[in-house]
């Protein structure tokens, strides 16, 4: 005998997929406004890039040392590059930088990650060592070593991804591996696998769909990453430095000692750029914590 | 029917003392996304020095509610609603924060499941004895402090090293002990202890019970038992109160409440223990607890009383008290059995 | 902790300094680069030599850097050298080694980086622990949140928008350097006074670059640690807020932050370079800078394999340090 309890009837309309979302968002304020910061980034790169010469970002396409004005807003730099034109360039190269290494990082991690956990031995011993054994190593040194032996002619935008995935595959790996491994003990892998479902069709068909939500988190963490080293390395004269990258113009400007000479708009403009872009991510990243780790929420 | 031998041990018409606790209408609500739950619905008892009391009820049905409303430890969403605690004469729900502060431990203690995670892991037991004590006496000098400290400890039968221990080099049993002693410190008035052997192996479960047993007998504090083994309780308590739902449902002399159970529900939960008639053939209570964001109108274990009346839907019953002294909540039941 | 834990340690940091020395080693050597080359080359154009010396010098120097060996030989020399702390000569400050150069400026990187990481650490985790603390003011609770909102600006960009409103604007702080200019290093207290001036902003700029870490992750262990029953029975026994706060939450949910402190020891140590050379602050940073400017590639080379070294040996050290402060660990 069991309490006959009434049915609370659901009354509400069911609500369509975006105003869930937007729903949701409300409630998860980080992710909104990384979300709505990253979206203005994303409109300013794109229309700037239809409306403006790519041009006017390189040296002598403008007059130089000029303060921000109607004609140039960011003001002009001691080279002679538009700041504005500048930041525009500066920012789309940025975002290829962060899509491809991101992309690439967390593609090796998740391929990697996976192969370790589901298939274990001595597979995973070695992969899981390397990874061990680097964690420890500051990597942006490393990066200095890469990039600095390379040909200056050879630093272009690719070659900085390239460099930057390099040695960034590790968080991924190990993040997916440790999920792999707890998903392996599941039910449904086991269920699988009595069923006979290949290990390529368990990987493909369980797994993988489960693990989505952990590749996405990932995946905006490597671009972060990414964009943070790209950053660091610009900043310290490795990057490609003809190209109005943020990280470089801000080497050159403390290299000509901008502050000392009163042009205080030369490092600022791709200062606040690179706040807004790692601000974004790093708080996109956090909403997607919350998402997964329901936890953190409490104690707003 | 009472036996000589109940009445002889326990006489329940009032005493010339007065009571050491009083608890009077206590209500707690908790206000959830979903609505408003009344935890602790209405409950009143009284206690003698001396006197233990056995709270027991599934899970969900207020007992450890009433454990944290009396020591104030109520947390938001959850709120104590009205009613009074009156310890000694004095009500401890209308002190300030820091008088229950001070009240807490020194006139009534709480004997968590120490076995579990009681203790702060990285500091020594003897600091985590030292500090309540301070937190009451702040004067009293060093080398006074830890004799209370290593007596305490002698009295649940600890070795006074285990003052200079960490909780992980303890066992379960011991652990429990030192947090009865910690509860003893500073001779309470009032000892709750909220499930103190869950999780503990029956040897050890017995041993802790006589060990409370015998630290009330040297304070001669009230003891307020929590817990869902009815069949434990009946060894070790004077009185059983049985709470279902938030509300206290009946409170008899642990003798006749086995022998006489007034409440539906009490006789519910006594059946359901093994005994030598049902050769441990486990019998539950049919249906399952109601949710208390949705309690059942009037008598809240109406559709679960295999003996309801229409009444019983339509009207809550009302707290009676009965000659003997035992309480009761029911439609059912206007006189002694 | 047992002995073979401590070999097992010991034999991991081994690996991790050898994996280094061998990255180090063989990405320059794999690249086409030949520095010794580009360097004299510059310098033959900007005049001083005939190309036919440049040959010479460049055979003698090569010979003097080893490069005229074997490359298993060249690594098997560098490998001895690592574990000597001889990390060679620079190029461009020849004959100063590079541990001489180190050794010049590193004073000045451990100083900045003990000062602002102990302070960061202990600020954010206050915070944090304060942010997760229900019982804490709301007030007080709301302090960190602007940490945690900077915690997406990188130190260096920090640096730079403290040296526009600090240094630019409002004039408070200099503009860089170590000292100003035209002074003469003594040891008075004007010129202590001097340095520190000039040391506000860079640390500065590397607090409030990494407080808000701390915080964040305080706050999700301070809401872990919050709801243990330890936590309750404090409360139960009468304790004080602060007593309860201190030694019941504050101590516990410390201990798994003190493993991030190892983990975010690389991190920490890059930022503070990349500031240094932000500022101009005659540390290790500056060195590396000066170095990249100059094609100056064992400087480059040195100082990356001496930092690696130390993050990965104190990594290792800090594991070391952790069972002293949890009694659990002491034991097993």
């Amino acid at each position: 005998m069991t309490i006959a309890q009434p049915a609370v009837p659901v009354d509400l309309a069911q609500p369509g997929p975006v105003s869930l979302i937007l729903r949701y968002l409300r409630r998860n304020k980080s992710l909104a406004i990384g979300l709505a910061i990253l979206f203005v980034l994303i409109a300013f790169t794109l229309i700037g890039m239809l409306l403006v010469d790519p041009k006017g970002a390189y040296p002598l396409a403008a007059a130089t040392k000029k303060p921000p004005s109607l004609k140039y807003p960011f003001g002009t730099d001691f080279f002679g590059r538009n700041l504005l034109v500048a930041m525009v360039v500066g920012m789309w190269q940025t975002a290829l930088i962060g899509l491809i290494a991101g992309g690439l990082g967390t593609l090796i991690g998740v391929v990697l990650g996976f192969v370790s956990a589901y298939f274990g031995g001595w597979i995973d011993t070695i992969i899981k060592g390397v990874c061990q054994i680097l964690t420890p190593i500051p990597v942006l040194l490393i990066q200095v070593v890469v990039a600095g032996s390379l040909d200056k002619r050879d630093v272009t935008i690719l070659t900085m991804a390239l460099i930057v995935v390099m040695l960034a595959w590790m968080g991924p790996t190990l993040v997916v591996r440790s999920q792999v491994l707890t998903m392996k003990e599941r039910q449904f892998v086991s269920v699988a696998k009595l069923s006979g479902v290949s290990d390529l069709g368990i990987i493909f068909k369980e797994i993988l769909p489960n693990l989505l939500p952990f590749i996405a988190a990932a995946f905006v963490g490597q671009v972060f990453a990414a964009v943070f080293a790209s950053f660091y390395l610009a900043v310290l004269g490795l990057g490609p430095l003809r190209e109005p990258l943020l990280g470089n113009i801000i080497w050159s400007a403390q290299g000509q000692g901008a502050f000392f000479n009163g042009w205080w708009w030369w490092p600022i403009a791709p200062s606040i750029a690179m706040i807004l872009i790692l601000g974004s991510l790093a708080l996109i990243n956090m909403g997607l914590d919350e998402l997964a780790n329901p936890r953190v929420r409490r104690t707003e | 029917m009472m036996t000589a031998l109940d009445s002889g041990l326990r006489p329940t018409p009032p005493r010339p003392v007065p009571p050491v606790l009083e608890v009077r209408n206590l209500e707690v609500t908790y206000y959830t996304d979903l609505g408003r739950a009344k935890a602790l619905d209405d409950v009143s008892f009284t206690l003698h020095a001396g006197e233990k009391l056995g709270m027991v009820g599934e899970s969900g049905s207020g007992k450890s509610t009433l454990a944290l409303a009396m020591m104030r430890m109520i947390k938001p969403p959850g709120r104590i609603e009205g009613g009074a605690v009156i310890v000694g004469g004095e009500d401890l729900q209308a002190l300030d924060e820091d008088g229950m502060r001070h009240a807490r431990l020194s006139r009534i203690a709480y004997i968590p499941q120490g076995a579990m995670n009681s203790l702060n892991p990285v500091t020594r037991i003897g600091a985590q004895m030292v500090d309540a004590i301070r937190a009451h006496s702040p004067r009293e000098s060093r080398s006074a402090v830890e004799d209370r400290c290593r007596a305490a400890l002698r009295s649940v039968d600890l070795s006074p090293d285990v003052f200079r221990m960490y909780a992980h080099e303890l066992s379960g049993g011991m652990k429990q002990r030192v947090c009865i002693a910690i509860g003893i410190l500073l001779s309470p008035a009032v000892i709750i202890a909220d499930e103190p052997t869950s999780a503990l192996d029956v040897i050890t479960q017995r041993q802790v019970m006589e060990t409370i047993d015998k630290v009330k007998d040297e304070i001669n504090a009230a003891v307020i038992l929590i817990g869902h083994d009815m069949g434990l309780m009946a060894q070790f308590v004077d009185k059983v109160g049985v709470m279902y739902a938030g509300r206290l449902v009946e409170i008899s002399p642990v003798r006749a409440m086995f022998k006489t159970p007034l409440h539906p529900y009490s006789e519910a939960l006594i059946s359901s223990l093994p005994n030598l008639d049902n050769k441990g053939v486990f019998q539950g209570i049919p249906g399952l607890a109601p949710s208390l964001l949705r309690l059942p109108s009037g008598c809240a274990f109406h559709p679960r009383c295999q003996r309801a009346k229409a009444e019983c839907s339509a009207v809550r019953p009302a707290v009676r008290t009965l000659e003997s002294g035992r309480v009761v909540t029911c439609h059912l039941v206007d006189r002694e059995p | 902790m047992s002995l073979k834990l401590v070999i097992r340690r010991l034999l991991f940091l081994i690996l991790v300094i050898w994996s280094a020395s061998t990255i180090t080693f063989f990405i320059p050597r794999l690249s086409p680069r030949n520095a010794i080359r580009e360097r004299f080359a510059e310098l033959a154009r900007s005049g001083g030599f005939s190309p036919g010396d440049l040959e010479k010098i460049i055979a003698s120097y090569s010979q003097q850097f080893g490069l005229d060996k074997p490359l298993l030989q060249q690594y098997w020399d560098f490998l001895g050298s690592v574990l000597r702390l001889d990390f060679g000569y620079s190029l461009n400050k020849y004959p100063s080694t590079m541990l001489d150069l180190i050794m010049q400026s590193i004073p000045w990187t451990l100083t900045l980086l003990i000062v602002t990481t102990i302070l960061s650490f202990l600020i954010g985790n206050l915070l944090g622990a304060i942010a997760a603390w229900p019982r804490a003011p709301r007030w007080a609770r709301m302090v960190a949140t602007p940490f945690v909102l900077l915690m997406g600006v990188p130190p260096v960009l920090m640096g730079v928008l403290l040296l526009f409103f600090l240094g630019f604007r409002l004039q408070w702080f200099p503009l860089g350097g170590a000292y100003s200019i035209g002074v003469v290093p003594n040891w008075s207290w004007g010129f202590a006074f001097d340095v520190l001036r000039h040391q506000v902003l860079p640390a500065l700029a590397l607090i409030l670059g990494s407080v808000g870490g701390w915080v964040l992750s305080m706050r999700g262990m301070g809401v872990t640690i919050q709801g243990e029953d330890y936590v309750n029975f404090a409360e139960h026994k009468g304790l004080g807020g602060i007593t309860i706060f201190r030694d019941y939450y504050l101590r516990n949910a410390l201990l798994p932050q003190v493993t991030g402190f190892a983990l975010a020891l690389g991190t920490v140590v890059t930022s503070a370079i990349v500031v240094e050379g932000t500022f101009g602050l005659p540390g290790i940073g500056t060195t590396l800078n000066n170095a990249i400017r100059a094609n100056d590639f064992p400087v480059i080379y040195g100082i990356v394999l001496f930092i690696t070294i130390a993050v990965a040996t104190l990594m290792v050290l800090m594991e070391f340090i952790y069972p002293l402060l949890d009694p659990r660990i002491r034991q097993n």
